[in-house]
């Protein structure tokens, strides 16, 4: 998709400038004219009086590939310290439903861990798992992963990657795709076959986490995407599932970087805000740091955590290891409570998998309200005392 | 020591808000930005010069006005500033990005290239990393803090999800950087003179010598589909009344969950 100006209907008036968040528009001939910065974001096209801006189709390739020799569905099965990583167990689960609408199978590619876990894997829904036991990977550095993972996406040539939008996955990942030039999309909140073309639909926030956005890698395999950790649901555990293993020797694996150390940082904050049943958050609404004491108190009384909007951490009400959504944590407790929070989409795509959300704003036509439950359109600084008053009643505190 | 810090001026999108009705961005007034992140690298770069000598070049890429972003990196104390500006690179997506970056950076020469580590409009996080690979030097991502450097090596901490891992590199080697890693200058009177004359070198397709396939839209393995709002819950029920009564539904609603 591109956009472009009809110059025989662009008359010149400048409306549309404005209108461009990116600053991609600018005068050239006395007519509109759009640049390389153009984000694809749309909002020239209402502005335009004449309707002269217009979207049109990308451009095809020059070369297409035959791409029908790229079959399956592979997720990257990120290991620690030995142990898979639930994103890998998240990805098989919507790994499973791609292969299936895909009539292929699915497969897990583990470097490190031993059979144990590639087992499990099986057991979570992998038909095959590639398996490299080799130490090399006991420690993360990007070379080694890079290498043996192009190597193995060459030699079987898999349809669609799928990997956990970690620190590791996003660090080496990119990689993998610059080296087989292929597309890659960060962040993916949803993945969907297209049913007519077959491709990959990547769904991912974008412009500041703003709006949604669908992706498409139509010409380049294999697509590639990543996924953060809670964003999936895991799929079915069958411990009397079978598959293969297949065994994958490290050869010629370059590493250039060297971890000397690890060292665990046990943020109780950080922790407890994944882990917790209830959580109780913050945005720019709640007025200033008081307002975060206010919603400790809440949270206290109901068991919780308290988690923060983007928002609120840039104001320096709370730090950013409270920060929930697409560049802070992502969520999904039994309860989301958000308190003067708006709802940017940068937001709601870290908490909107949470089981009820609970929304408390001012402004009735916030977006927060679009994934709530339960919706109350009031002030949080009358709303939570009153909260926290009763319930201590209740309690009998 | 030859710092090239890779900048991108985004739109502050913190202050870009949804209209309800139509469901576009609202923008009236959001100012374009260095991508925050961008600015720890730059102090980053900044302060490895004053330890190791040299000097700090900003690259970025983007469309003319693109030059007051390099104006304030200049502002902050770096030597130099180039932006990569040409038609052809229109519709880059990140591969095309880091490979038009990477052609540049060949051309500006380096021994170390500092990245923020994501820009705020876009999220991805993977320009840096593919630099690297188009470079084909290391990289560590997301670092927190650099402990040691000499010409040959670099002891960084790198960002782990259960805390860091500290990691050496030899030199030449891509960073990127998270806010931890340092509390970036403010702009200085005498750089801000500095800025308003320096020259800002600008380098365009064809002084890359590359192919117009690998950059641009037709360099881009992906294409945005459609963008679109997210779809509202349909069982959502508005709790209605004084707040007392409100208060009231909401331990209702906490006790059905069995949260008391």
């Amino acid at each position: 998709m591109r956009i472009k100006v009809d110059i025989e209907l662009c008359t010149g008036c400048e409306t549309c400038i404005d209108s461009c968040p990116y600053d991609a528009i600018e005068m050239k001939d006395d007519k509109a004219f759009i640049n390389e910065y153009c984000q694809l974001c749309r909002n020239c096209l209402n502005a335009c009086p004449e309707g002269a801006i217009k979207e049109v189709e990308g451009e095809e390739p020059v070369v297409a590939e035959d791409l029908s020799i790229y079959k399956g569905v592979w997720v990257f099965a990120e290991q620690r310290e030995g142990r898979v990583s639930d994103v890998a167990l998240e990805l098989l689960g919507v790994g499973k439903q791609l292969s299936e609408q895909r009539g292929t199978e699915l497969s897990a590619v583990l470097f490190g861990a031993d059979s144990s876990e590639a087992e499990r894997l099986i057991h979570w829904g992998a038909d095959r798992v590639y398996h490299c036991e080799d130490r090399i990977f006991d420690r993360f550095n990007d070379d080694p992963y890079v290498d043996l993972l192009t190597v193995l996406i060459k030699r079987y040539k898999p349809e669609i990657v799928l990997a956990g939008a970690t620190p590791i996955g996003r660090s080496f990942i990119p990689r993998v795709a610059a080296r087989l030039k292929t597309g890659l999309t960060a962040d993916c909140t949803s993945l969907k076959i297209d049913p007519e073309t077959g491709n990959l639909l990547q769904i991912r926030p974008a412009f500041g986490g703003n709006i949604m956005a669908t992706i498409l890698c139509p010409n380049t395999r294999p697509q590639m995407a990543t996924v953060r950790p809670r964003v999936m649901k895991k799929g079915v555990f069958d411990e009397s599932r079978t598959g293969e293993i297949i065994k994958i020797d490290a050869e010629n694996l370059r590493c250039r970087t060297t971890v000397i150390d690890t060292v665990k940082e046990e943020s109780e904050t950080t922790c407890n805000l994944q882990e917790a049943d209830i959580i109780v958050s913050g945005g720019r609404g709640i007025g200033g740091p008081d307002g975060f004491k206010m919603l400790e108190e809440l949270a206290k009384l109901l068991d919780g955590a308290v988690g923060a909007s983007r928002a609120a951490v840039d104001e320096g009400w709370i730090s950013y290891a409270h920060q929930v959504g697409q560049t802070g944590k992502t969520v999904c407790p039994k309860i989301y409570i958000a308190c003067g929070i708006s709802g940017a989409v940068q937001h709601l795509v870290g908490m909107q998998s949470s089981d009820v959300i609970i929304a408390i704003n001012k402004n009735e036509d916030a977006p927060i309200f679009s994934v709530a439950n339960y919706a109350v359109v009031g002030d949080v600084k009358e709303i939570v005392p009153m909260l926290i008053k009763k319930l201590k009643e209740v309690k009998g505190l | 020591m030859k710092i090239v810090v890779c900048i991108k001026q985004v739109p502050d999108t913190a202050e870009v808000r949804i209209n309800p009705e139509t469901n576009t961005l609202v923008r009236d007034g959001v100012p374009s930005i260095i991508n925050p992140y961008d600015l720890h690298a730059l102090e980053a770069g900044l302060q490895i010069k004053e330890l190791t000598g040299g000097t700090v070049t900003a690259l970025t890429m983007g469309p003319p006005q693109a030059e007051d972003a390099l104006r304030e990196a200049i502002a902050m104390g770096v030597d130099d500033a180039v932006l990569l500006t040409d038609r052809a690179f229109a519709g880059s997506d990140t591969w095309a990005t880091a490979y038009t970056l990477s052609r540049a950076v060949k051309k500006i020469g380096f021994d170390i290239i500092l990245c923020g580590k994501q820009a705020i409009d876009g999220d991805t996080a993977q320009v840096g990393p593919e630099m690297a690979e188009f470079l084909d030097i290391p990289h560590i991502a997301y670092v927190k803090a650099i402990d040691e450097i000499s010409t040959e090596r670099i002891r960084v901490k790198r960002m782990m999800e259960e805390g860091y891992d500290i990691v050496e590199s030899p030199i030449p080697v891509l960073l990127t950087v998270v806010k931890e890693i340092n509390e970036p200058r403010l702009p200085s009177l005498k750089g801000k003179m500095r800025a308003k004359k320096a020259e800002i070198k600008k380098l365009g397709f064809d002084a890359l010598e590359t192919d117009e396939h690998l950059v641009g839209l037709k360099g881009s393995p992906t294409q945005v589909k459609d963008i679109f709002a997210p779809e509202m819950k349909k069982d959502r029920k508005v709790l209605k009344g004084s707040p007392e009564e409100i208060v009231e539904q909401l331990i209702g609603v906490l006790k059905e969950m069995k949260c008391l």
